[in-house]
C-alpha cells in the first residue's frame, strides 16, 4: 500500500506492507536513521519524533495511519554546522554518554518546552494552571525517555540551559 | 506481527470490517508479540465528529478520539473535573498520551505479565487454557472481583477518575446508540475472562459523557507505584467530597489496580455520608476496604496498601491533612 508522509518538510510517497510502522519506515524507507530503536514496545522514548508537532513513539505508530501527516525527526530541527538551542545545550553540558538515546531525548525536550510555553501542566504541578519549570518538573515531564547510562542530571541541565536561552 | 488487513473507517457502520485500532498504543503492542493477532485492523482515526470535546448541559462530552494529553489540558476539565487531569497526568508519558485516546484507554488490556507472555497459558488470552498466575507470581493482580479463571486487574488511571466522576459511555453500534454507567461497560470475569466488556462486534465507543461537577467538591487522585513516574499503579484512589463545616455531605470514590474494572464500594461512601470527618472513621471505612485473605498471596500487601492510600486521600480531601494534588502521594508511599 501507499503513504504520503511529510518528513522534515519534504515530501515523500511511501510504498509499505500495512504492518510498517513509521519508525521502520523512517529508518529503513527512507534513510532516516538518527530515529532510535530501543524496545520497539513504547517503553524507552528512544523513537520520539513529532507528529504534527506532538512528540509521540514512533514504534507505536502504523504508517498506514498517518497519510498526509507532518513528521519531524532529529535530522530535520538542526544540522551540525547550525545545531538547534537545545542540540547546543546537550553538547554543552555533556547531557549523553553513549548517545543512543540522545536523539529521542532532544526530539522529547523540544515538544517539552513547546508543552510549558502553551502553560500544559503536569502530574508534578502544584497547581493545574502554572507551569514553572523546576528540576522536578523535567524529570517528571522527561520519564517517557530512558537513559541506560543514565546521564539525567546533565540531560536535565541541558534542558534547563536551553530553556533558558529561550526566554 | 501477524499479516492483516488494513481498512479506514469512513462511517460509524464500517467498524464492523475488523478490530478497531485507535491511538494503537496498547493494540499495536500486543499484535507485536501476537498475544492480539486480528486478521483486519479498522483505523477510526479519520472518522468525524469524535475529536472534540464540548459541554453538554453543565456536564461534558468527551469524544472517543480525544487524545489523553488534550482531555488533561483542556481548560474546562481543569477547571471542573480536575480529578480526571490529576488521573491522566499520573499515567503513561507524555509521549503516549499524546497517542493514546479516550476510547482505547477505557479498553486496554490487563498488565498481569501471563498475558503477555504466549508460551504461558491463559484464559484470557486462550479461553479454557488454564491460568499461569494462580500459583505463580502475581503482585500486580486484583483483589475484587476475580474468578476462579482469572485474577488480572484493570490497569487505567483515566477510568478510575472517570468511574469517580459517575462518567457514562456512548456506545453506536446495530441496533443505534445507547448510553451506559461506566461501571457497567465491563463484564466480570467469571468462567471467560476473554470476555472483558459489553460491546459486542460492530459496537463503536463514540463519547465519555461527564455530569456536571459537584460544587465546592475537593477532587483528588493518588498513586502508588514502584517508581516516581512512568509505571503502572500498585493501588490508586480517585475521590471528590463536598463538606459543609465539618461534615461530609457528598463522597464519591474509586479504587484502581484492584479489580478487573475500576472498583466501587458502595458501602465505604454510605459510612461515610454525613459524619464529621476523623481519622477514626477513615479508619473504620478503610476495614471494608480489604477482603481477607487476598485472592493471590503476592497480592496481600496491597489490603494494608489500599488501606493507607484511602485514609491519606480521605485527610487529602477533607482538610485534616493541609497539603493538596497528587505529590504527596509520592512523599508518603
Ligand atoms: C509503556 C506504557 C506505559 C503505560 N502506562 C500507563 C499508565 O501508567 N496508566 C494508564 O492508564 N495507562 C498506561 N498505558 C496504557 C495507555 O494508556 C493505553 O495504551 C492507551 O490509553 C490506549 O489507547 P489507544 O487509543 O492507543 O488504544 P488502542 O491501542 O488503539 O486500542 C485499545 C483497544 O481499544 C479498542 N478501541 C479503541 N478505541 C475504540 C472505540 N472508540 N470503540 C471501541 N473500541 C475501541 C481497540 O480495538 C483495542 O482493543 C501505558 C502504555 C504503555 C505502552
Ligand atoms: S490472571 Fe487472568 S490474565 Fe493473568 S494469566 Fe490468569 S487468566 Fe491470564
Ligand atoms: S523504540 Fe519506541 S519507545 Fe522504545
Ligand atoms: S546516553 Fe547512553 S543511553 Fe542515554
Amino acid at each position: 500500500m501507499k503513504t504520503y508522509l511529510s518528513v522534515n518538510a519534504k515530501s515523500y510517497a511511501v510504498e509499505h506492507d500495512p504492518r510498517r510502522t513509521l519508525l521502520d519506515t523512517l529508518r529503513d524507507d527512507l534513510g532516516l536513521p538518527g530515529t532510535k530503536k530501543g524496545c520497539d514496545h513504547g517503553q524507552c522514548g528512544a523513537c520520539t519524533i513529532l507528529l504534527n508537532g506532538e512528540r509521540v513513539n514512533a514504534c507505536l505508530c502504523l504508517t498506514a495511519m498517518h497519510d498526509g501527516d507532518e513528521i519531524t525527526t532529529i535530522e530535520g530541527i538542526g544540522s551540525p554546522e547550525l545545531l538547534s538551542e537545545l542540540q547546543k545545550a546537550f553538547v554543552e553540558k555533556d547531557g549523553y554518554q553513549c548517545g543512543f538515546c540522545t536523539p529521542g531525548q532532544i526530539m522529547s525536550a523540544t515538544a517539552l518546552l513547546q508543552e510549558i510555553a502553551n502553560g500544559a501542566p503536569s502530574y508534578v504541578s502544584d497547581d493545574l494552571d502554572s507551569a514553572a519549570l523546576t528540576d522536578a518538573e523535567i524529570a517528571e515531564r522527561m520519564s517517557g525517555n530512558l537513559c541506560r547510562c543514565s546521564a539525567y542530571p546533565l540531560i536535565r541541565e541541558a534542558i534547563a540551559m536551553a530553556a533558558e536561552g529561550k526566554e | 506481527m501477524r499479516p492483516f488487513d488494513y481498512h479506514r473507517a469512513e462511517t460509524f457502520d464500517d467498524v464492523t470490517s475488523g478490530q478497531i485500532i485507535a491511538g494503537g498504543t496498547n493494540l499495536l503492542d500486543l499484535m507485536k508479540i501476537q498475544v492480539m493477532t486480528p486478521e483486519a485492523l479498522v483505523d477510526i482515526t479519520r472518522l468525524e465528529g469524535l475529536s472534540a470535546i464540548v459541554p453538554e448541559g453543565d456536564g461534558l462530552r468527551i469524544g472517543a478520539l480525544v487524545t489523553n494529553s488534550a482531555l488533561a489540558y483542556d481548560p474546562l476539565v481543569r477547571a471542573g473535573w480536575p480529578l480526571l487531569s490529576r488521573a491522566i497526568l499520573a499515567g503513561a508519558s507524555a509521549q503516549i498520551r499524546n497517542k493514546a485516546t479516550t476510547g482505547g484507554n477505557l479498553l486496554q488490556r490487563t498488565r498481569c505479565p501471563y498475558f503477555y507472555d504466549t508460551s504461558q497459558p491463559c484464559n484470557k488470552r486462550t479461553p479454557g487454557a488454564g491460568c499461569a498466575a494462580i500459583g505463580g507470581g502475581g503482585r500486580m493482580l486484583a483483589l475484587f472481583g476475580t474468578s476462579d479463571h482469572c485474577l488480572a486487574a484493570h490497569p487505567s488511571d483515566m477510568a478510575v477518575a472517570l468511574t469517580a466522576l459517575g462518567a457514562e459511555v456512548e456506545i453506536h453500534g446495530a441496533n443505534g446508540t445507547r448510553r451506559v454507567p461506566l461501571q457497567d461497560l465491563y463484564v466480570p470475569p467469571a468462567d471467560r475472562p476473554d470476555r472483558e466488556t459489553i460491546l459486542e462486534t460492530g459496537d463503536l465507543i463514540t463519547a465519555v459523557i461527564l455530569p456536571a461537577p459537584k460544587s465546592g467538591s475537593r477532587q483528588g487522585y493518588r498513586k502508588v507505584r514502584d517508581r516516581a513516574s512512568y509505571a503502572f499503579a500498585l493501588v490508586s484512589v480517585a475521590g471528590a467530597v463536598t463538606m459543609e463545616g465539618g461534615t461530609i455531605t457528598d463522597v464519591s470514590l474509586a479504587f484502581g489496580s484492584v479489580a478487573p474494572k475500576p472498583w466501587t464500594i458502595p458501602e465505604v461512601e454510605q459510612m461515610l455520608l454525613g459524619q464529621p470527618a476523623s481519622d477514626d472513621l477513615f479508619r473504620r471505612a478503610a476495614d471494608l476496604l480489604a477482603p481477607d485473605p487476598a485472592p493471590h498471596p503476592e497480592t496481600e500487601y496491597k489490603r494494608a496498601l489500599l488501606r493507607r492510600t484511602f485514609v491519606a486521600t480521605m485527610r487529602q480531601l477533607t482538610g485534616l491533612a493541609d497539603t493538596t494534588g497528587t505529590d504527596i502521594a509520592r512523599a508518603e508511599a
